[in-house]
């Protein structure tokens, strides 16, 4: 057993558990973050994606022992009280999705690929988000809620730069 | 010799998803809706006798109920004005939870978000099938809309009553009776407020028509959309319960083996619950992870005998086919004409063979359940399409009564046909009762493609006779194997012979998404281009010139019209192909273009035109959702999914080694919605796919000539062979 230290959605928490524990076991079953899912094991699908200081990582295959002094953030922790963030609300209104299952990992990839490029090309998006699979094949809807989320975002940038000015 | 024979009728022809009812079930006890519900007022329908070996209900009398056994569906407005909505339908990605309240709410004249619909609940809700076969919206949409009518009514009633006018001139709008002459309202709440009214729908209440809907026919957005997209939603793998353990199950190394040995002392001294049943080894603990390394712990030795491979799979089939005498099922055999005359008169025979690979579902959330005992009763949470089959699995295992067993479904994420079965709530529910403590089960990814079951594989061998202007005279049709949904020809063909040959199934076979039609539709359309080319006629005019089905032949127009069929011209490496027919009362035409590198011989599909045509449209951006994902999940199947197998284990039953459709293979993908609103509404989640695959191989054969006769067409990497 080990004493593992996660910083999680802003909020420190320590967890006692197997040393090899993945980030994924962590979150669903530890401290009962159900958003992340489960869906292969191998980091092939996509579907427990969460951002690791910002940058996308598969937790299922990430090591939760080697995530101490990292920010942690979940589908739980994109919102912000009832607003929800810009990609949130693209895949809302474009119903870029059926079951839901593929769209925590699909936001949460979403939010990691326009942190790094807010204008990207359809296929750039296509490049970036091939490790998240949708089974039901909303993937054009995804394409069409990625492209609206970084307009919306590119906006409320502008927005924000006016206001600095 | 023109008179149709029909030997069995192909009506439902859907072996595989029709599930027998349970051998033995109990009456329930008597229920007081009303204690159970609230006050308030309750509308049901009940099912015309005999339809319930087709539909949702099932038609018994049960002696002592307070509502008829073979209830359908029902609908309670609260005294709150707040509707419940009670369906044994359940929603696992396409979205009936949206389309089945818009038709309540458009006929109870009622804002959509005053409805809840509870769902798939077999202690709540009326006893349903299962969700398969396209069913929801032609039944259920229509039978809640019924209740809904029939509730509007009985307000208008009440209103009437209770301003002593004539119920006539009253109307229904925005969740309120209204008397236009004095503009007086009534809430429906106030309506319903201390009222304990059940009433049966009368027989025949008129729907709003299609025409008219402005709820109905609206691109509504999924209702509880908001929980998706914030992780707030629990599928039945996210739910918890106080004191729960996790349940792993020890897999046998085949299929069909049987335990020799078993020493599990390590196990127990971990802390963990073992469980040896039988063939059933399993433990629980208080995490997955020490569940896992209990399992891992676990020395067994077990006996399997040798099977076949997929590299004999076709042989197999075709050797192992109902001439048998150990095997279920008579076949389905249709005939019209006479095959035989017609081909001695006709051109030579050529026949042509096609087959369809084992495929997975994989389901991107694998299997789960949660089960409890209190006492002797049973509580399931999981996702499944048929919780009231999966209640009487339990009742099975347990050999107790169905009314001590509940099972609920909570939105599930995905099946396509491959969630009708209970094995992981009866190992739950197995390991819960060893551990005397709540047990979840959730499936790792290499267990839902071992464990779960697959699409059948087939072989089909189809011999068409034809004139030269094009006429098709005879026609031969046998499936070996795949199903017989979509066997049926829908050109006009005088002289048919069409067999379904059960055979025996090297693998676990059970339904998925669209079933044979699949299979039937590749071979088919295939057969027809095969004949085109053979005349050197344009596939889409020797289709059309044998096709007289109106609906058909507007999808097939609207798809070429569309894609531009005829106006480009192929070029090498370039090429264009169609497929299309008729399924679930859904109409579909799906044209394809594909690239094909020469010097690389890689196949990419570049675009897909699909018309698609199931009478009314009840939610537009829904619809297209559908056709769309049909599309991309057909891909797979179409292109390179295949389930490898040797000796009663999966060879490839892993995400990283079982390619299914990624971003990367999305091509542009148009879809044309043809809105027929004088006919009924009917489902669309499996038509849509049937096009796919004969319009892509069709493609492939003319940018380069080259006969694609297998399913998947290439699964080396795209690669032509």
């Amino acid at each position: 057993m080990a004493t593992i230290e996660l910083a999680v959605n802003g909020r420190p928490c320590t967890v006692e558990a197997d040393a090899q524990i993945s980030l994924l076991t962590v979150l669903r079953e530890n401290l009962d973050l159900t958003g992340t899912k489960y869906g292969c094991g191998e980091g092939q699908c996509g579907a427990c994606t969460v951002l690791v200081d910002g940058r996308a990582q598969r937790s299922c295959v990430t090591r939760a022992e080697n995530m101490a002094q990292k920010q942690i953030t979940t589908i739980e922790g994109l919102a912000r009280g009832d607003q929800l963030h810009p990609v949130q609300e693209a895949f809302l209104e474009e119903g870029a999705l059926q079951c839901g299952y593929c769209t925590p990992g699909m936001i949460l990839s979403t939010v990691a690929l326009l942190s790094r490029n807010d204008h990207p090309t359809r296929t750039e998006i296509i490049d970036f988000l091939d490790g998240n699979l949708c089974r039901c094949g909303a993937y054009s809807r995804i394409i069409g809620a990625v492209q609206k989320a970084a307009t919306r975002l590119a906006k409320s940038n502008m927005g924000k730069d006016a206001g600095n000015e | 010799m023109s008179e149709t024979t029909r030997i069995s009728a192909p009506w439902e022809p859907e072996r595989y998803e029709l599930a027998s009812a349970p051998v033995y079930r109990f009456d329930l006890v008597r229920r007081d809706f009303f204690k159970f519900l609230g006050a308030g007022v309750l509308v049901f329908s009940v099912l015309k006798q005999g339809a319930w070996s087709q539909e949702s209900g099932r038609a018994r009398a049960r002696r002592g109920d307070s509502l008829p056994g073979e209830i359908d569906a029902w609908l309670h407005i609260r005294e709150n004005g707040k509707v419940r909505v009670y369906t044994g339908k359940v929603e696992v990605g396409q979205n009936v939870r949206t389309s089945l309240s818009q038709g309540v709410a458009e006929e109870l004249r009622l804002p959509v978000e005053q409805i809840d619909l509870v769902m798939g609940d077999t202690q709540l809700t009326p006893f349903d099938m299962g969700t398969f076969g396209s069913r929801t919206t032609p039944t259920m949409n229509l039978q809640l809309r019924k209740v809904a009518a029939s509730a509007r009514d009985l307000l208008i009633d009440l209103a009437a009553a209770r301003w002593q006018t004539d119920r006539r001139h009253l109307v229904a709008v925005d969740g309120k009776v209204m008397d236009p002459i004095t503009k007086g309202s009534l809430e429906y709440a106030d309506l319903v407020k201390g009222q304990r009214l059940a009433q049966r729908i009368p027989a025949e209440d008129p729907l709003t028509p299609a025409a008219s809907w402005t709820v109905m026919g609206q691109s509504l957005p999924k209702l509880n959309g908001i929980d998706f997209v914030t992780g707030k939603h629990r599928y039945p793998s996210d739910q918890k319960l106080q004191d729960m353990w996790h349940g792993k199950i020890l897999r046998p190394p085949a299929f069909g083996a049987t335990l020799l040995s078993l020493d599990s002392r390590k196990a127990e001294q971990m802390g963990a619950t073992v469980v040896r049943d039988g063939n059933f080894v399993g433990v629980a603990a208080p995490s997955s992870g020490l569940s896992a390394a209990a399992i891992a712990s676990i020395h067994a030795e077990w006996k399997s005998e040798p099977q076949p491979s997929s590299k004999e799979l076709f042989d197999y089939l075709k050797k192992n086919t109902g001439d048998g005498t150990d095997l279920s099922g008579d076949g389905d055999r249709y005939d019209v004409g006479n095959v035989d005359e017609a081909f001695a008169s006709s051109g030579p025979r050529v026949q042509r063979t096609y087959t369809v690979s084992y495929i997975a579902h994989v389901p991107l959330e694998p299997r789960a359940a949660l089960a409890k005992w209190d006492g002797d009763n049973l509580t399931v949470w999981t996702g499944t399409q048929r919780p009231f089959g999966v209640r009487d699995e339990l009742a099975e295992a347990f050999r107790m009564p169905e009314d001590r067993v509940r099972v609920l479904m909570p939105d599930t994420g995905s099946a396509y046909g491959g969630k009708h079965t209970g094995e992981t709530a009866i190992e739950a529910a197995r390991l819960a009762r060893a551990a005397r403590r709540p047990v979840k089960v959730v499936w790792t990814r290499e267990e839902e493609f071992m464990w779960a079951y697959f699409r059948p594989a087939g072989v089909i061998d189809v011999v068409g006779g034809v004139r030269s202007d094009g006429t098709i005279t005879a026609w031969e049709f046998h499936n070996y194997n795949s199903g017989s949904a979509g066997i049926r020809t829908y050109y006009e063909i005088p002289n048919q012979r069409i067999v379904f040959h059960p055979a025996r199934s090297p693998l676990r076979q059970g339904s998925y998404r669209a079933l044979a039609a699949t299979a039937n539709h590749f071979a088919r359309e295939s057969y027809m281009d095969e004949l085109a080319s053979a005349l050197k006629m344009d596939p889409l005019e020797f289709r059309m010139k044998n096709l007289r089905n109106e609906r058909l032949r507007a999808v097939f127009q609207a798809a070429a019209d569309k894609f531009d069929w005829g106006k480009q011209k192929a070029e090498p490496g370039r090429g264009f192909g169609m497929g299309g027919g008729y399924e679930k009362l859904g109409n579909i035409a799906t044209f394809a273009e594909v690239n094909v590198d020469r010097k690389a011989k890689a196949v990419k599909v570049v675009r897909i035109v699909s018309a698609f045509e199931c009478g009314a449209i009840v939610n537009p951006g829904d619809l297209r959702n559908q056709v769309e994902g049909s599309n991309v999940q057909g891909m797979g199947g179409a292109l390179f999914e295949a389930i490898q197998f040797e000796n009663g284990r999966i060879l490839n039953g892993r995400m990283s080694q079982y390619r299914v459709p990624r971003f990367s293979d999305l091509p542009v993908i148009e879809t044309v919605l043809l809105d027929r609103k004088d006919l009924p509404s009917a489902g669309a989640g499996e038509c849509p796919m049937i096009g796919l695959a004969p319009a892509i191989a069709n493609a492939i054969f003319d940018a380069t000539g080259d006969r694609l006769r297998s399913l998947p067409l290439v699964p080396d990497g795209l690669k032509l062979t």
